[in-house]
């Protein structure tokens, strides 16, 4: 007798979801096994690519020179770099990082990034992650700007969390926009979250779940683990609260890292600085993406063309 | 269904009963054990907490304040002194309760010898120097530390009230499953022996205004498994109800449940029951709207 895979059933399936309009749109999730296992059952939507896109030049001055070369030309101009990233290397999404809105930072005013916000999308074809400054109070004042002056361009618009998710959940509900819903690595807040949300009546198939990353080497297995859990509990029990695609903010947390960024003078031992940082990020959104994430908000193109190649061959 | 309770509320760090123990002032203290005993407890626990500073005086001055009311009260002694434990244990007219005794070395050194001089009862808590067990198999493992020191100053096992250590369910299911799984090893481990548990950690983290409802139905399910005592705040009404055998429609509720028979919940009562059991079962995940889940 021929040798047969032992196949597992699930009870449950990812909500697929579509983001962006008109012919950007682009669909994630629908699938009904856990990672890997698209013998089991379906898996309709591919893992989607983003690109980060900073709407302000001083986000970008602590990188490595490596990490800036690709964006030289670009730097300073969101509209400019966004389209260099969809059309030169092949970005899948845009992540538009409103760093500069951060209170701390340059405090800039909601108004001035929600018309940047409109001038990027409005460049782009492809769908259009909106990343506030994780500034709770300021999120809400800025996206719910963007929501308003970006009506009906189901922009995915984040991270809410539990402090401000009623302003964002309740601009995205009326301009018609995806919310990504963040929680610190906690499973049952992650749930919290889903129901707070559908209670406030955003559909189920307007959230995305950022479960927070933690890099390689800096906590990347209780994300790993969280994501497990979203999944089972979402596949296996049939939770209809966790039944939604998940995003990773990959690129900033691994290019933060220690390991991404320190010099070969300081850390010999370390090996080449060029490609250390992009292995950082290639490792890190590897694992996040066999553990389940649906998004993945990336920096650098050669991370970029490394990881649809892993997605090219999962999906094979 | 018929919990042993031990009431709580007599604690340092309470906002009336701190100043009162510090001032050396009885009545508070008289008046709300009075109302504990009224209340059904069946045994009071005095919490004195690290009492670093004249520690011994001060157990002792509570317990004689409180055997002043009934002299034949059972007590907990409840503090990181031992030296403080040490001084309620020689005026204690009834067996006291250590509380407690991890598998902690120096701890066991400290406090087995007590257990032994004294004729004590103790609270054998689930835990070791590495801190909190993460199953049960670490629970077995810290128990069974424990119980070859005490055995070794031949301690009865009937002096034994085995904390296997309840978590909030907020924070890792799992542990509250394996409470549920190490919960029924406890008499082989250990024949004789009795248990206990702080029972509402199960809530904490919840919403104030739901705890109450996870603390009991976690304690129906620990009962069916062979729960028999519990810490408990005598001020919550249906939760000594509860302990005292009167809530018997929604024990059996529960225990069909529990059993694997089909239920329908119809009254609001039941689906309360229901969706609580589920969230503490592990069948679906908690959140803290489990209640609307």
């Amino acid at each position: 007798m021929a040798f047969q895979f032992p196949k597992d059933t699930y009870s449950g399936s990812i909500l697929e979801i579509a983001v962006g309009s008109g012919d950007g749109i682009a669909k994630v999730g629908g699938q009904n096994v856990m990672p890997l296992c698209n013998f089991e059952g379906d898996v309709p939507n591919r893992a989607l690519v983003a690109m980060e896109v900073y709407d302000n030049v001083a986000a970008t001055e602590s990188w490595t020179a490596e990490a800036k070369a690709p964006f030289a030309d670009v730097i300073g101009d969101p509209v400019a770099w966004a389209k260099k990233c969809q059309d030169e290397y092949g970005a899948e999404m845009i992540c538009l990082q409103l760093a500069s809105t951060d209170p701390n930072d340059m405090d800039t005013g909601a108004d001035e990034a929600a018309a940047l916000v409109k001038k990027v999308a409005e460049a782009i074809s492809v769908p259009l992650v909106v990343w506030g400054s994780e500034s709770a109070e300021k999120d809400a004042e800025v996206l719910s700007k963007v929501a308003e002056v970006c009506d009906g361009m189901n922009l995915i618009l984040g991270p809410a969390t539990e402090d401000n998710y009623k302003k964002i959940g309740g601009a995205a509900i009326g301009y018609g926009h995806t919310v990504v819903a963040q929680t610190p690595i906690d499973v049952n807040m992650a749930k919290q979250l889903n129901i707070l949300l559908g209670n406030l009546g955003v559909p189920a198939n307007k959230i995305i779940m950022d479960p927070s990353t933690g890099a390689l080497g800096y906590g990347i297995e209780y994300t790993y683990s969280v994501m497990e859990r979203i999944r089972l509990t979402a596949l296996k029990q049939g939770d209809e609260k966790m039944q939604l695609p998940l995003i990773c903010d990959v690129a900033k947390y691994a290019w933060k890292t220690r390991e991404a960024g320190i010099s070969e003078k300081e850390e010999p031992g370390f090996g080449d600085l060029k490609t250390r940082g992009i292995l950082w990020e290639i490792v890190t959104a590897s694992d996040l993406l066999v553990s389940g994430a649906d998004i993945l908000i990336l920096r650098h193109p050669e991370s970029v063309r490394v990881i649809k190649k892993v997605i090219d061959d999962v999906m094979a | 269904m018929k919990i042993y309770t031990i009431a709580e509320s007599i604690n340092i760090m309470s906002k009336t009963i701190g100043p009162a123990i510090r001032e050396r002032n009885k009545a508070p203290i008289q008046q709300m054990m009075e109302e504990e005993l009224a209340a059904g407890a069946d045994m009071i626990d005095l919490n004195l907490g690290p009492a670093r500073k004249a520690g011994d005086e001060m157990m002792k001055w509570l317990v004689e304040t409180v055997q002043e009311v009934k002299s034949d009260v059972r007590l907990a002694l409840d503090s990181t002194n031992s030296v403080a434990v040490e001084a309620g244990l020689k005026v204690c007219n009834e067996r006291a309760l250590v509380n407690s005794i991890d598998a902690n070395p120096a701890y066991m050194a400290a406090r087995l010898p007590l257990v032994k001089n004294y004729d004590a009862d103790f609270v054998a808590l689930t835990m070791s120097e590495e801190g909190i067990p993460r199953d049960a198999n670490e629970r077995a493992v810290a128990l069974s530390t424990i119980m070859i020191a005490a055995d070794e100053l031949g301690i009865d096992h009937a002096r034994y009230w085995v904390d296997p250590i309840v978590l909030p369910v907020s924070v890792d299911i799992n542990q509250v499953k394996s409470y549920m799984e190490f919960l029924p090893m406890v008499c082989e481990i250990v024949p004789g022996a009795t248990n206990t548990c702080g029972l509402s950690n199960v809530s904490n983290g919840a919403p104030d205004e739901l705890r109450p409802i996870l603390n009991q139905v976690y304690l129906m399910m620990l009962f069916n498994l062979g729960q028999e005592s519990a810490i408990v705040d005598a001020y919550d009404k249906d939760m000594m109800d509860l302990c005292q055998g009167k809530l018997v429609e929604d024990t059996a509720f529960i225990k069909k449940m529990q059993d694997g028979e089909a239920v329908t919940a119809t009254t609001d009562r039941e689906i309360v029951l229901e969706k609580t059991f589920k969230a503490l079962n592990g069948d679906v995940l908690y959140s803290h709207s489990w209640l609307e889940d």
